[in-house]
């Protein structure tokens, strides 16, 4: 566990969780799957959001998307305010449009 | 009352006590509305046609292109040409000559839309753009009507029943479109040609369901596909307490400017928002010919430009332009291309913020110089 930040006055946890992306997500990021390093302090519960904001700084590629996927936290839709704990499985979800007329 | 012709073909259906005499005269009796006869419409209305649909209302403004038929299974290369609806009515009596088939050339409008979605019984979406499925979803809740939604990109696909009372709509999901542009179309990303037949079955399945009362709909339930892992994943989808459209308390309860909503107004331009300047294959042949010095810049993926390219262009795939900038002069003409525009226009958008000015973007793409310019180029 890194708790270099002794400004902090709350130690930061540390963890990695696995995102799974889809349809046009995957190519952006060139991956089915990507790793995020979500730190937070470790009172206080990581949303969704701040999992996004993480998220968007570690993989520019997809950061753009971010304000328009959906999260899907354990196969259920979540919303911005919802909290995450290590193990949830996150997925992305992009708008689709097509079908091919 | 079954005629003995539909008592023979719809034999193994009769047989099924969750079918049987009744739920056949419920098929028998029904009136789907298929918005689009394009990938996913095939096959989900060649089995609908199968089983026994009373009414089917096909509504589509193309007609068959060859480049449709890796995929859409209802018309057959002597359709080329025709218009879509015309060759999937004539597919669909071959199929099954009970069925009564309204072909419409059109697009669904605002002025169309409610009255359609009004007279059928459910509607199945298998429209490619944002504006439609927009436009159906809303017309979906205001009619209390259920929409069998259909997506596909590339080896993904999704399916789900939108606009129940309990469950939600597509609004709940994605309340906002996404920028133009940014979501890759199939005709821009592709497309696997057998995925919409996987998603269209999907949604003609569910349409069976709901039409005969059984069974667990996908109301709800967001059934996601990955043909390449060869995986279903299911995922929960709840209805928006706060959706401005199917929540207690809409704060839309009519139709939409869905062009204007989902940012393709007419003056839209690029994402920097600045006029772009365009240049037709022709005028582009033209400077070529009168050896005025410029960049081609195409924005496509290799594979793409595997299939063809203009002569000395130099490739940089739309994605990799921000790392790939500094391979482009300010100073240059620049001439960007990609298959039909699109992306092609995102990315002189992207250098225009970039500070570079003196860029075109080849109206139409590279098709619209194999059509104008050089017949002997492949087209995809």
């Amino acid at each position: 566990m890194n708790h270099s930040n002794a400004s902090q006055v709350e130690p930061l946890k540390q963890i990695e969780m696995p995102v799974l992306l889809f349809a046009s997500l995957k190519d952006a990021a060139g991956s089915d799957q990507i790793m995020v390093r979500l730190s937070y302090p470790s009172a206080t519960p990581m949303t969704v959001q701040d999992f996004l904001a993480q998220c968007g700084q570690q993989y520019p590629a997809i950061a753009a998307w971010l304000p328009h996927v959906r999260v899907a936290v354990n196969c259920t839709y979540a919303d911005a305010q919802q909290t995450l704990t290590p193990g949830d499985e996150i997925a992305l979800l992009p708008p689709v449009s097509g079908g091919t007329l | 009352m079954m005629t003995n012709e539909q008592v023979m073909r719809y034999g193994r259906h009769l047989i099924m006590p969750e079918v049987g005499v009744v739920g056949q005269e419920k098929l028998n009796a029904a009136k789907i509305l298929m918005v689009g006869a394009g990938g996913l419409g095939s096959p989900s209305a060649l089995y609908l046609a199968a089983s026994g649909i009373g009414e089917m209302t096909i509504i589509d403004p193309d007609v068959v292109d060859l480049s449709n038929l890796q995929r859409q299974i209802l018309h057959d290369t002597s359709s080329v040409g025709v218009p879509k609806v015309e060759s999937a009515k004539k597919r669909i009596h071959e199929v099954n000559p009970n069925v009564k088939v309204n072909a419409i050339q059109d697009q669904l409008s605002n002025e169309n839309v409610r009255q359609l979605v009004r007279e059928h019984d459910l509607v199945v979406d298998g429209t490619d753009n944002f504006q439609t499925r927009y436009m159906v979803n809303d017309a979906c809740i205001f009619e209390k009507k259920l929409n069998v939604y259909g997506s596909i990109f590339r080896f993904d696909g999704q399916s789900t029943v939108f606009c129940d009372p309990n469950g939600p709509c597509y609004r709940c999901l994605y309340p906002e479109p996404p920028p133009p542009g940014m979501v890759p179309s199939c005709a821009e990303g592709g497309v696997l040609g057998i995925l919409p037949g996987v998603v269209g079955v999907i949604q003609a399945t569910e349409a069976i369901k709901l039409i005969l009362g059984k069974g667990d709909p996908l109301i709800g339930r967001l059934m996601l596909y990955d043909a390449l892992a060869m995986k279903f994943r299911e995922l929960k989808i709840r209805k928006d307490p706060e959706c401005p459209v199917c929540s207690a308390h809409p704060t839309i309860t009519e139709l939409q400017n869905y062009e204007y909503f989902c940012g393709i107004a007419p003056e839209a331009n690029g994402e920097s928002g600045q006029a772009q300047e365009q240049i037709t294959a022709r005028q582009l042949k033209e400077m070529m010919e009168a050896g005025r010095r410029l960049t081609l810049l195409d924005v496509r993926e290799p594979q793409e430009w595997d299939i063809t390219h203009l002569p000395d262009a130099k490739l940089i795939p739309l994605n990799d332009l921000p790392d790939r900038m500094n391979e482009l002069d300010t100073a240059d003409d620049i001439v960007a291309y990609c298959h039909h525009g699109m992306r092609s226009a995102k990315a002189i958008g992207f250098l225009q913020k970039m500070g570079y000015k003196k860029l075109k973007n080849l109206a139409g793409g590279i098709d619209a110089w194999a059509v104008n310019v050089d017949p002997e180029m492949p087209r995809y």
